[in-house]
């Protein structure tokens, strides 16, 4: 334990000045909250017209990115692909980071987050007919899932030893369908209100699968790029490679599925179009989210052009231009281009424009500099790990401090 | 949950009806501390009971009642022909199928302290709902059911109904337009 | 360390107490910690109950009463409006402020009396809920008060987490105020706009406090929590209307037991023409609508 402390605390002007931003947002979001905690959401731009906003778009993302781990797990364990294999760790250290965010972003969303243990079986109450209930649920499990994993996996490397695949196998197998189930329920949060035609549409569980595999090993990618240079780790261009290939294949899902939902919507023009037109058109003068929307198909568009192309892919320049555009494009659809058209116009007709407060951003910030932080601090002690230049069993140098 | 309650409760209920007798409708009311007079209103052709119910007085103009004070053979003999008045109640302006109609089609003639039915039936102001009830036969039977008009009290127990000339003039029945209370406030973004 | 493939199976002792702790402690928080309203028994219902007499009466400075009421059998409430009648004086959103004690500052109101264009008929679309003109009716417009519908098969009820709010056996939907984490998942769900959050700790003015209170319905709210029309159970328990219907200067609301036969209601279900709002969704809301005339 003490060896990993030291690890993480010695690190190059690179690695400070990334923990320092952090730490500002992460400093800058408690100081938000606490307003926000005690003057109330009021502070957020959300009212009872628009009653989920910037907070819920952000956790609906995040759990994609949590699921899209499993990207990396399906081939490496189940088509035994050896290049992938030594970097699933790193995709099982996101989906950790990326349930502590989700966590986050609920904690910071609820009314009254003191109350939060009335979600834990047995001490509170959980509703088995609320898909929220079982949001929970599930997303915890996984947590705990992917914890276990990782945490043995490094732990049998800190001794030298290789992981009990007793434990491991059956584990990350159940990941996969766990990992799909945490989206797919997420999407059902969504898909069974009635109330909401934008979201009562079959359409919406497969289009968050297809979204989420393409923004979260859009994340990864960069990170093992990063990797790669500031560490000794090996990551050969062929896992690189294919993972953007599969991000191609789910970044086109995701168009064709957005492609058909806007078919239906404009095709059949019954009222349920007016918000699919206030998030694509605007409605009258209520034109708040269009260039939002626009940006969004642009990045998402670009991002498949990119990474379809074996010889973009290929480019360091451009792969990288692809991932940033794929995450920047999935995380604008599913934040703010999934919740607010879904609220607006309101149940009554109403239409009141929801873009996020000051307070909302700094508090989101926040979450995600958090969730950077710990996503950071692992990787510092599991990379070494992994190389071996961090061992428990046998007397070594001190590690070489990289990032 | 709701799959049970709903038919346990209309179980519960129609044994309740069948063994206890209906809910509510043979309760006479207590009278309040008001000068309240009785209508007697004829129930719903179903049931079998007679509802007292509470309504209170006429709403009339002040210092206007009884009229015989005036309108009686030897100060102001009866004068059966149709005209405008000038002399007195002028202030009244008919709009209520005054092509047709006057006065004297709801007044009694001989005793101007009660109405009169077509069938020349006289009416005490107290029941002026059956001289509506003549022409405005469905509203009636609304209103006899609780479902015309307002009504204050308890939904299983003793109600206050209104005579129908307490919402509505009878010489200028449409319903008067009112200001509106003021519209809920617009939501708003936080300063910051 | 051993050096071997496996790792031992056994569990230790230290691990076996652990979990036990963890089963006890969980086990005993079950027992004796707060739970839903909906589940505490009578008795100790009364206890908690007395208890926020006290702590109203004392900041509210007057004698308050919490009324601990419960359903009575073989009744359904409903409540029915009609469209001939209603003239969007809103009234009746008034009396539902002061008499369940909703917030004034920040503004929170149960009721949203909805105008329509008589042409285009009932069309959320193009309903204005801030129709602000001199007098009621205005021409070409009619008025759709809308507020909880106490749907039969409330999607509300049916989202929640934590089982916060549930529709009582006389049909009311309630929400324990205290119970609720303020996801707004209901919010969500609901498709007529009825319920309300507290996005600021709500306040009522010292004098115009309500002091006949009802454990379900309008005992003061924390910021944070999610609120609505819960029929007026502190007035409906015990036998009276609502207040909404008694401040109607038109009468368009009636209101009684579907089940029972006598009642205004099943005469209007029986001999009116009945609407419901957005009936495709089969919520089933027990809030009809129709024309008198």
């Amino acid at each position: 334990m003490t060896g990993s402390v030291g690890i993480v605390l010695r690190g190059n002007r690179f690695y400070w000045m990334w923990l320092a931003f952090l730490g500002a947002l992460i400093a800058s979001g408690a100081l938000a909250y606490v307003r926000q905690a005690s003057t109330g959401l009021v502070l957020t731009a959300m009212r009872d017209q628009v009653s989920w906003g910037f907070y819920i778009g952000n956790f609906t993302f995040l759990v994609g990115v949590a699921a899209a781990a499993v990207v990396l797990v399906i081939p490496a364990y189940i088509y035994d692909w050896k290049p992938i294999r030594e970097i699933v760790i790193f995709g099982e250290l996101l989906a950790v980071s990326a349930i502590i965010m989700c966590l986050l972003f609920v904690l910071v969303d609820v009314g009254r987050p003191e109350r939060l243990w009335h979600l834990v079986p047995l001490m509170g109450y959980i509703n088995v007919t609320s898909i929220l209930g079982w949001d929970a649920i599930v997303l915890n499990l996984y947590f705990v899932v992917n914890l276990v994993v990782v945490t043995h996996i490094i732990y049998r490397a800190y001794y030298g030893q290789p992981y009990d695949k007793r434990i491991v196998i059956p584990l990350v197998l159940a990941s996969i369908p766990m990992a799909i189930g945490i989206h797919t329920v997420t999407a059902f949060l969504y898909n069974g209100m009635a109330a909401r035609p934008y979201w009562n549409s079959s359409i919406l569980a497969p289009q968050f699968l297809a979204s989420a595999f393409c923004s979260g090993p859009a994340i990864l990618l960069v990170v093992l790029q990063l990797l790669r240079k500031f560490t000794r780790f090996e990551i050969q261009n062929e896992a690189i490679w294919k993972i953007a290939e599969l991000m191609a294949y789910a970044m086109f899902l995701n168009l064709f599925l957005h492609g058909v939902e806007a078919f239906k919507e404009y095709y059949s023009n019954t009222e349920h179009l007016l918000y699919t037109r206030y998030w694509f058109q605007g409605l009258g003068e209520h034109r708040t989210l269009v260039p939002f929307a626009w940006t969004a198909v642009a990045l998402n568009v670009t991002a498949f052009v990119l990474f379809i192309m074996p010889a973009a892919r290929q480019n360091p320049i451009t792969l990288n231009i692809g991932c940033l555009a794929t995450y920047a494009g999935c995380y604008i659809d599913k934040g703010m281009g999934l919740i607010i058209p879904g609220l607006t116009p309101d149940t009554l007709g109403e239409i009141y424009q929801y873009y996020p407060t000051v307070t909302e951003v700094q508090v989101s910030a926040g979450v995600f500099a958090l969730g950077f932080l710990v996503f950071t601090l692992m990787l510092k002690v599991a990379v070494p790990i992994s190389l071996g230049e961090f061992r428990g069993d046998i007397a070594l140098a001190p590690p070489r401090g990289g990032d | 949950m709701h799959r049970t309650v709903i038919p346990l409760s209309c179980a519960v209920a129609a044994l309740a009806a069948w063994g206890c007798g209906r809910v509510g409708v043979d309760r006479v009311a207590t009278t309040e501390s008001h000068q309240a007079m009785t209508a007697i209103v004829p129930p719903r052709a179903s049931a079998a009971v007679q509802l007292r119910v509470e309504v209170p007085p006429p709403p009339f103009s002040e210092g206007v009642f009884p009229c015989s004070e005036c309108h009686n053979e030897t100060d102001l003999p009866p004068n059966r022909t149709r005209r405008p008045l000038v002399d007195a109640h002028d202030e009244i302006v008919l709009k209520h199928d005054e092509e047709n109609r006057w006065c004297l089609d709801c007044h009694d003639t001989n005793n101007r302290d009660r109405l009169h039915l077509a069938s020349g039936e006289t009416v005490a102001f107290e029941e002026s709902y059956r001289i509506c009830g003549q022409c405005h036969g469905e509203k009636y039977r609304d209103w006899r059911a609780g479902v015309h008009g307002r009504r204050i009290g308890e939904w299983n127990g003793a109600k206050q109904y209104l005579l129908c000339v307490h919402c509505h003039s009878p010489h200028q029945p449409r319903f008067k337009s009112l200001e509106p209370r003021p519209a809920p406030r617009r939501p708003m973004r936080p300063a910051r | 360390m051993a050096k071997d493939e496996t790792v031992t199976t056994d569990v230790t002792r230290r691990q076996f107490a652990s979990v036990a702790a963890a089963a006890a402690a969980g086990w005993l928080l079950t027992a004796c910690g707060p739970r839903r309203l909906h589940e505490i028994p009578r008795d100790r219902l009364r206890e908690a109950i007395s208890e926020w007499e006290r702590d109203y009466s004392e900041k509210y400075s007057q004698a308050v009463t919490v009324s601990d009421t419960g359903p009575m059998p073989g009744v359904l409430f409903a409540m029915a409006l009609d469209l001939s009648r209603c003239n969007g004086n809103r009234l009746c959103v008034d009396a539902c402020v002061t008499e369940n004690n909703q917030s004034r500052d920040p503004e929170v109101q149960w009721i949203r009396v909805l105008s329509m264009d008589k042409e285009k008929g009932i069309d959320f679309a193009d309903a204005d809920p801030y129709y602000d003109p001199k007098e009621v009716p205005e021409p070409n417009r009619f008025y759709v008060p809308v507020a909880c519908q106490h749907c039969r098969n409330a999607p509300c009820t049916k989202v929640c987490p934590v089982g916060a709010t549930w529709t009582e056996p006389d049909g009311i939907v309630v929400i324990d105020y205290d119970w609720c984490i303020g996801c707004r998942c209901c919010m969500a769900a609901c498709p007529y706009g009825a319920r309300h959050f507290n996005w600021q700790a709500p306040s009522v003015p010292q004098g115009q406090v309500n002091p006949s209170m009802h454990y379900l319905g309008n005992r003061p709210r924390p910021k944070g929590v999610v609120e609505k029309c819960t029929f007026c159970i502190q007035r409906t328990r015990a036998g009276r209307y609502p207040a909404c219907l008694e401040a109607c200067p038109t009468g368009a609301r009636k209101f009684g037991n579907m089940l029972d036969p006598e009642s205004e209601i099943r005469y209007i279900l029986e001999n009116k023409r009945v609407l419901l709002l957005k009936q495709e969704l089969n919520t089933m809301p027990k809030f009809f609508y129709f024309y008198g005339t």
